[in-house]
């Protein structure tokens, strides 16, 4: 097999840029959890809109969630595909230049088009915000993206792909296809485009879209990062690789399905529900199978636990990943969703997912990989150990709060008298809601305080240091 | 390697490896999206359901504009309290002319698909611009600027009718060349409160009896 060829020495993995998209990441974790909390502050205390359009809640939310979902967490899964996909294939990244151009393009779609949401350039379907001229870019940045990235795995000199890459693989090639479908549009100026879909269809594709968004970025993208990250931080390899496969199949084919469970009771076909209620119930098996790879790869490294806060952190992150894929199953039962739709009860679910799993697993690679990165120690393992119990009463606060406020929404708004008339005004029971959206701002607080000690750990961990030189080793006859 | 199997050539193969993916994850999209998008009486206008006004349409991209749909819903489902609550409950055909759609994730204000008709432009004026004169605990934020902005202040309004028509909506040429006009004179507040007043009048009223009863258990 000489197209498996043996490393030259001259050759280098690239992980300069590897290090700029962590940085990156942590700065819009920072701005985009910022923005969180302040519109968190909003809701208790709506003076805090200050009568001004850039920070009135309505486009304060979308940049948090844009910003959060685009800036911090696809950021952090590019540059954790660059780092692992170089290592499991055993070759520097193919075309770095154009990995150089997909770090800074990305970064600059996020900076202005988040000063667009503020702007009030907004298409209003969840996720996809962002206007026509942003969706082309992001569009042509994601092709890139792909070919630096199956252009690695295309040069590599392991003979099998590794799992991790085809949940990358995975993330890339479906949000592509998700992308382009869900945002088609006539464009009418420069900053404002009519949906080609109207109405009910519009609904059956934006959720296509939203809840696969969630399946194949926040879910599939990060298990690719769990996949590489964890077995290397427990120095044990994949529990069962074979029911990594088996889950990742599974999981491509039905988390595809789940998105009608948005539109539940909707004017949308009921057959189109139905469906989408039991595909979401099936798709607890490959959701809690990677779950289960995972804690079961940590299984013989327990004691590693005390010492070490990276593993920490994805342990927990996968502890909060089984929780969030099984609410999410019982939440698209029709009948728990008549209690449950609009109500901020699905702001719990999205947030133990979001926080719990995604932040948490991403802190925890962060932890594992700037060290490597500048061959230095953690600055403070002590601060480190702080930033998890932060992140962990952070997160349990925000859960809590709002399972307390949504339980209350959605049993009140339907509740009726012995003459079955309304028992509560709607005024009422948003009243009532005050001290849980107190509990969920300082909760926000909480976990943000966490982040940007991490944010100071890590600068003073990457300050004055250069990035390491790291050639790829030799391959063993039997893998190549 | 003739020995191989499928799956091994698959981790073997990235060509192939992209293909399974994109083939497996097309399946769902193809059998359960695809459909709906041909489904006729999704995209029929009822009896009653008409374009929006010029006027009506530059209120509704104020509405997307500021988010409003972050926090309101136009979607009623047919259970009793939320029909008792906002009024008849939500059909499809009632949104064909709605580019995006609208039907919101959160109700952290109140459902707005029926709220057109149900209080007065004055009282919706009061209320945009300081929401606790008249809902003394509400904590939507205030929008005092839509009353200095001018409804056209774009001037992109034909360009949206012409771009809507291109897409089926039978504007006339008439409406088209008369939009301006529609926006003489009026704030950008006029347009919202006439979206909000337009909301959901297109279905008449009063339909409990067609109404899908769920079980009292279930409703609570």
């Amino acid at each position: 097999m000489s197209k498996f060829a043996s490393p030259g020495t001259h050759e280098v993995y690239h992980d300069r840029v590897v290090k700029i998209l962590v940085m990156f990441s942590i700065f819009w974790a920072l701005l985009g959890m910022i923005a969180g909390v302040y519109a968190a502050a909003e809701l208790v205390w709506p003076a805090l809109n200050l009568e001004n359009p850039w920070l009135s809640f309505g486009r304060l939310r979308t940049l948090h969630t844009n910003v959060v979902i685009f800036g911090f967490g696809v950021s952090a899964l590019m540059g954790t595909a660059y780092y692992s996909v170089q290592r499991t294939s055993h070759v520097p990244l193919f075309a770095p230049k154009l990995a150089w151009f997909t770090c800074w393009a990305w970064q600059i779609a996020i900076l202005l088009g988040g000063i667009s949401l503020l702007a009030g350039f907004n298409t209003s379907k969840e996720y996809a915000e962002l206007e026509w001229p942003f969706d082309i870019a992001i569009t042509l940045v994601w092709v890139c993206f792909a070919i630096v990235f199956f252009g690695t795995i295309a040069t590599r000199r392991i003979r099998e792909i590794y799992i991790s890459n085809w949940f990358y693989g995975g993330l890339i090639i479906v949000i592509a296809m998700l992308h382009i479908v869900n945002n088609l549009a006539i464009p009418v100026t420069l900053t404002k485009s009519y949906s080609l879909y109207a109405g009910a269809q519009d609904a059956i594709v934006q959720w296509w879209y939203g809840h696969n968004a969630v399946g194949f970025l926040l879910t599939g993208g990060f298990l690719g990062m769990m996949y590489y990250f964890l077995p290397k931080q427990a120095e044990r390899p994949i529990w069962s690789y074979r029911l990594s496969i088996v889950a990742f199949w599974a999981f491509a084919y039905s988390y595809i399905w789940a998105g009608p469970h948005h539109l539940h009771f909707n004017a949308v076909p009921e057959w189109v529900q139905n469906l989408g209620m039991l595909m979401s119930l099936v798709l607890l098996a490959p959701s809690w199978a990677s779950m289960i790879n995972g804690i079961m790869t940590v299984s013989t490294a327990w004691e590693k636990l005390r010492t070490d806060p990276a593993l920490k952190f994805i342990v927990l992150a996968l502890a909060f990943y089984g929780l969030a894929t099984f609410e999410g199953p019982m939440m698209a039962i029709k009948t728990v969703n008549i209690i449950s739709h609009f109500t901020d009860w699905t702001v719990g679910h999205v947030h133990s997912g979001a926080l719990g799993w995604n932040a948490l697993i991403t802190f925890g690679t962060f932890y594992y990989l700037i060290p490597r990165l500048v061959g230095a120690p953690l600055y403070s393992v002590a601060l480190a150990n702080l930033h998890f119990w932060l992140a962990l009463a952070g997160t349990m606060l925000y859960v809590v709060a709002m399972w307390g406020a949504g339980v209350s929404q959605g049993v009140l708004w339907l509740s009726l008298d012995e003459l079955g008339e309304l028992r509560y005004t709607f005024t009422e029971i948003m009243q009532a809601m005050y001290p849980y959206y107190l509990l969920r701002f300082i909760a926000g607080l909480v976990f943000l305080i966490g982040a940007a000690l991490m944010a100071f750990n890590l600068w003073k961990t990457i300050a004055g240091r250069h990035t390491v030189t790291v050639h790829p080793p030799q391959v063993t006859e039997a893998y190549a | 390697m003739s020995g191989l199997s499928l799956h091994q050539r698959l981790e073997n193969n990235i060509g192939l490896l992209i293909f399974g993916i994109l083939f497996v994850t097309a399946i769902g999209g193809l059998v359960q999206v695809l459909p709906s998008l041909f489904q006729e009486s999704l995209s029929t206008p009822g009896i009653n359901t008409r374009v929006y006004t010029p006027l009506e349409l530059t209120g509704r991209d104020i509405y997307i504009r500021e988010g409003c749909s972050t926090c309101h819903s136009q979607q009623i489902r047919p259970l009793v309290a939320e029909v008792e609550r906002y009024g008849s409950y939500s059909r499809a055909e009632e949104f064909v002319y709605d580019r995006p759609f609208l039907w919101g994730s959160k109700r952290t204000g109140p459902d707005l698909h029926r709220i057109g008709g149900k209080y007065s432009d004055e009282w919706h004026r009061l209320h945009l611009l300081n929401p606790r004169s008249v809902v003394p605990n509400s904590i939507m934020p205030a929008y005092p600027w839509l009353a200095n902005n001018h409804a056209n202040q774009t001037n992109d309004i034909v360009e949206k009718l012409t771009g809507l028509q291109s897409l089926g909506h039978p504007y006339t040429q008439d409406d088209i060349d008369n939009a301006e006009t529609d926006l003489k004179n009026k704030t950008e507040m006029d347009a919202l409160i006439a979206y909000l007043q337009k909301l959901g009048t297109s279905y008449p009223q009063g339909e409990l009896s067609w109404l899908i009863l769920y079980s009292q258990g279930i409703c609570l």
